[in-house]
């Protein structure tokens, strides 16, 4: 999929030494365009993420505070605690539906921006997360009164001679929440990777397999792939964690593991616990992110 | 582009000690005078429980700026100061002054440099999480309680916790009703309605609550922190378990005022009370206890209840407060309510308690 | 580049008619919050009637404006950095082979995947321990829009990188080795050929990093300092109260100068390079 070091037979002659000599450089040029972003990352982000490692291990005093001594391995071990497991199940219920939701509505769209003309492209791309410049608590305000019995999808149900309708406090409001908020995580990556695609390819697939269905599944989806792994990946996992929304439109009436983790943190005031769940989510997430990426490079 | 990432950094790293702050020798607490300054206030407060003429007349009558900054919780605000970030006033509520007293974070007040701290009602000096007032002095007040929507639920109730308990109630009412998404408050309420304290701190009596919520959970529509109160209004739910505060203003402003009532259960409500305090690491101590000396000034006081519709803890306030707020407040006092008291070790439980209720 | 799809067969208007459904949906919250804007009520939900009562409060609100601009100064300076990081990152990742790869690469997922939360009482217990260390050296550093910064752009970058390499991961690799051969060295063949190919997603990155920016909450909270709060905070405070409408009006002014701001930038687009594909926003 990248340029990686060609070792094809048609490459020019080379001696041993040379390629060797051209590697290196290589991967010294490669290291340097990755220091700025690695450096910050270790700086403000890994060195963080030890405190986060070393407080897992830690205790809770009885004020709440995150004694550094008395190390153990307590808060691990109620991870296994039934209680968890439900959650974290529940969880991913929810943010496997929320993905292939948003995947399912960020493809035509997606697919629609990129067959634009160019400025048409950017300026559709500007209209997706134009809405979300706005304020998050106000859009969630806002799905209230549309998902309302007093909102306009009850009183059109009303006028067609129905029953009120109350979307509001249900798994669907919070499914319908969840999708709007992550939706431009998917659109964006998905469109970064059909625009600008080689759509000769696509019209060769054309001409080869007659009908057009088969020329997207065999061609376009494809060479989308790495767009639609990338925008699965940054739906998916945020979802995992997300709590203001099942709060606001769900009622909150299921706790879900973003929730359980902040309550950990901030109600239950339990830095260590909370900080060994988040050290298992990660790790878990982790694992599945780069084997999925792995799978979704090997296809192409 | 290398070049450019280090020159961004660089100019982050001049942002950040641009922010650096003034290292003047904090003065000591026992120091301070009555309506001495020692510089500007930094005040750490909720979003909007401030009237800001307030602010500027302070400003004005001892030339100090005063800089707010906002959190919306507690916990938060702890965590910041507990990290060391300096501010000179802040407003905890009743368990977290607790808290902060025994981690050491609070500065004992000089009631000297405070004359106005006698216009405290005694109430509020003799509380549980601060007895004497020693750290703290008491901001506003309010109770958590429920709100009745009765043109659904009908003029004739009982103020009680089962009407958000009791499946043969709740499951009359269309909509349903709402809890608070908080741990304390919420398996406090179905620890009340057990006949328990709100501070009952015993597994078994804990476990009786969570089967009592998920007995009755069919018929909750929410748990709601947030916005119970427009539900309410807006007819989502026919009770809504919620704080004063939030309902006065949303029954106030709803189109039929008087098809709401807010009530006190008579099993017991919880009585929360925030209060002004200062950081150990606080920079202007004394423009702190001025500040608090001022806002415990009768009519500043009042202006603040006022502005707010929370309960003044100001005894000297109250012939300055408008009825309305009065009126809501009035039996409060006589309610049989309780504070909300830290259980140290045991305080987890109460977390894990709601979110198994909620399984 | 055109496009060979046949006009307006039966799939194109399957297209056309899903986008805009989604469209739709993108913005019928938007047009309910816009309405309720312009409502006297004090209560978000219910009308009453057509007032600029709130645009007027909202201008005398110290509070509103000093966050607003707060969110501003944060969500710029982040988006810069994070832009130009998190495209580095993208490349080195994509493009070369170097030691320690492999762990970059996890490292760069890490903050995608790490809870709000979590992440916002570690980048705390962080700035503790290094103003703590800092200040051993004599230096003074406080929290502030600087700690905020510095924490927005840890897990924007991730996000620039990621929607970078899903295009950089789709080019054609010969397309770059062509440049290379045309323009002997690799700066000028990937500032030729492969940053104009890539910039969609690194505009698209870039506003997504924006969009994170001005909507955090939890870390925002946590690593603010006196005077820094900024306006998703004080908005989630103000729930406490019961929000008012002033929400609603700090929201449309806010639409409407990134609408603006949108149509200004397409005028000089018109009017500028010939390049379409790289122009900004």
């Amino acid at each position: 999929m990248s340029t990686e070091l060609r070792d094809e037979p048609e490459a020019v002659e080379v001696t041993p030494e040379l390629e060797a000599d051209a590697e290196r450089a290589q991967a010294r040029q490669g290291f340097l365009v990755a220091l700025p972003a690695l450096g910050y990352l270790i700086l403000f982000f890994a060195v963080p993420l030890l405190i986060v490692f070393v407080y897992s291990f830690a205790t809770r005093s009885s004020t709440g505070r995150t004694l550094l001594q008395d190390w153990n391995l307590d808060s691990y071990r109620r991870l296994w605690d039934p209680l968890v497991g439900e959650i974290a199940l529940r969880s991913v219920v929810l943010a496997v539906l929320t993905t292939v939701i948003c995947l399912l509505l960020s493809y035509p769209l997606a697919y629609y921006m990129a067959t634009r003309p160019p400025k048409t492209r950017n300026l559709m791309m500007v209209l997706v997360l134009i809405p979300f410049w706005s304020n998050f608590l106000v859009r969630t305000y806002a799905w209230r009164v549309l998902l309302g019995s007093d909102g306009p999808i009850s009183q059109l149900s009303q006028a067609l001679g129905g029953e009120p309708i109350r979307i509001l406090f249900t798994n669907t409001a919070v499914l319908i929440g969840l999708v709007y908020g992550f939706l431009p995580l998917m659109v964006i990556p998905v469109y970064a990777a059909l625009e600008r695609m080689d759509w000769s390819l696509v019209e060769a697939a054309r001409d080869l397999y007659a009908p057009g269905w088969a020329a997207f599944r065999k061609v376009t989806f494809p060479l989308s792939m790495p767009g639609v792994i990338a925008g699965s990946v940054l739906v998916f996992i945020p979802t995992l964690g997300a709590y203001v929304t099942p709060a606001l439109l769900g009622g909150a009436r299921t706790t879900l593991l973003g929730d359980y983790i902040v309550s950990q943190f901030l109600a239950a005031r339990n830095q260590p616990f909370g900080s060994a769940l988040s050290v298992a989510v990660m790790v878990v997430m982790l694992i599945a992110v780069v084997i999925y990426f792995r799978r979704g490079g090997r296809t192409l | 582009m290398l070049k450019k990432a280090i020159l961004m950094v660089s100019v982050l790293a001049v942002i950040l000690s641009a922010c650096g702050g003034d290292d003047g020798e904090a003065s000591s607490a026992a120091d301070c005078e009555v309506g001495a300054t020692d510089g500007d206030l930094n005040f750490y407060n909720w979003s909007e429980y401030i009237d800001p003429e307030l602010i500027t007349a302070f400003e004005d009558e001892y030339g100090v700026s005063v800089i707010e900054s906002f959190y919306e919780s507690n916990e938060a605000m702890l965590s910041q100061i507990q990290g060391g970030v300096s501010y000179d006033l802040i407003v905890p509520s009743d368990y977290m002054v607790n808290i902060m007293i025994s981690e050491e974070l609070l500065v004992e007040l000089n009631k000297d440099a405070i004359p106005n701290f006698a216009n405290m009602d005694s109430d509020f000096t003799s509380q549980p999480y601060d007895d004497g007032a020693n750290y703290s002095a008491a901001y506003q007040y309010g109770t958590t309680g429920l709100g009745v929507n009765t043109a659904l639920v009908g003029e004739d109730f009982e103020a009680s916790w089962a009407l958000v308990f009791d499946p043969a109630l709740t499951s009359e009412y269309p909509g349903g009703v709402s809890l608070l998404n908080d741990p304390r408050e919420t398996m406090g309420a179905a620890l009340m309605y057990l006949g328990y304290s709100l501070n009952d701190a015993d597994a078994d009596h804990l476990a009786e609550a969570v089967a009592l919520i998920q007995d009755a959970k069919d018929n909750i529509a929410a748990f709601d922190s947030d916005q119970y109160d427009e539900s309410l209004t807006a007819g989502e739910v026919a009770v809504a378990h919620g704080y004063s505060g939030n309902m006065i203003v949303s029954i106030g402003e709803a189109d039929n005022p008087d098809d709401y009532v807010y009530v006190l259960p008579e099993e017991g409500a919880t009585l929360w009370i925030d209060n002004m305090a200062i950081p150990t690491n606080a920079a202007s101590v004394c423009t702190a206890h001025t500040f608090i000396d001022f806002l415990l000034d009768a009519e500043n006081g009042a202006t603040l209840t006022n502005w707010n519709y929370y309960g003044s803890p100001n005894a000297a306030s109250q012939e300055f407060l408008d009825q309305e707020v009065i009126d809501f407040y009035a039996d409060t006092a006589s309610a049989n309510t309780e504070v909300i008291e830290d259980q140290g070790d045991y305080e987890i439980n109460y977390t894990d308690a709601l979110a198994e209720a909620k399984s | 580049m055109s496009v060979g799809l046949v006009p307006k067969s039966a799939s194109e208007r399957v297209l056309g008619a899903t986008s805009w459904f989604v469209f739709a949906f993108l913005y019928a919250p938007i047009i309910v919050l816009t309405i309720f804007s312009f409502n006297e009520n004090d209560n978000v939900g219910i009308w009453t009637e057509f007032s600029f009562r709130w645009y007027g409060e909202m201008f005398q609100n110290d509070a509103v404006m000093g966050a607003l601009r707060n969110s501003l100064i944060v969500a710029v300076i982040s988006t810069v950095v994070s832009t130009l990081l998190g495209t580095a990152a993208a490349v080195a990742l994509e493009k070369y082979r170097f030691r320690g790869r492999t762990a970059f690469d996890g490292l760069t997922y890490l903050p995608v995947i790490i809870p709000d939360v979590t992440m916002a009482v570690m980048m705390l217990l962080f700035f503790v321990q290094l103003f703590a260390m800092l200040g051993g050296l004599g230096l003074s550093f406080q929290f502030g829009l600087g700690t905020i910064s510095l924490s927005h752009i840890a897990f924007s970058i991730s996000f620039v990188a990621i929607v970078v390499r899903a295009r950089l991961g789709q080019l054609d690799p010969s397309l770059e080795e062509a440049a290379a051969d045309l323009y002997a060295d690799r700066r000028t063949a990937f500032r030729r050929v492969t940053l104009p190919l890539i910039m969609p997603s690194v505009l698209g990155g870039a506003l997504l990093a924006l969009t994170i920016s001005l909507d955090d909450v939890v870390v925002t909270s946590f690593v603010s300092g006196p005077g820094s709060t900024t306006l998703p905070v004080y908005v989630f405070g103000l729930v406490r109260r019961g929000v008012t409408p002033l929400i609603n009006a700090v929201s449309v002014v806010m639409l409407a100068a990134s609408i603006t701001l949108v149509l200004v930038s397409l005028v000089f687009q018109r009017r500028g390079d010939g390049d379409p594909g790289s122009a900004g926003i």
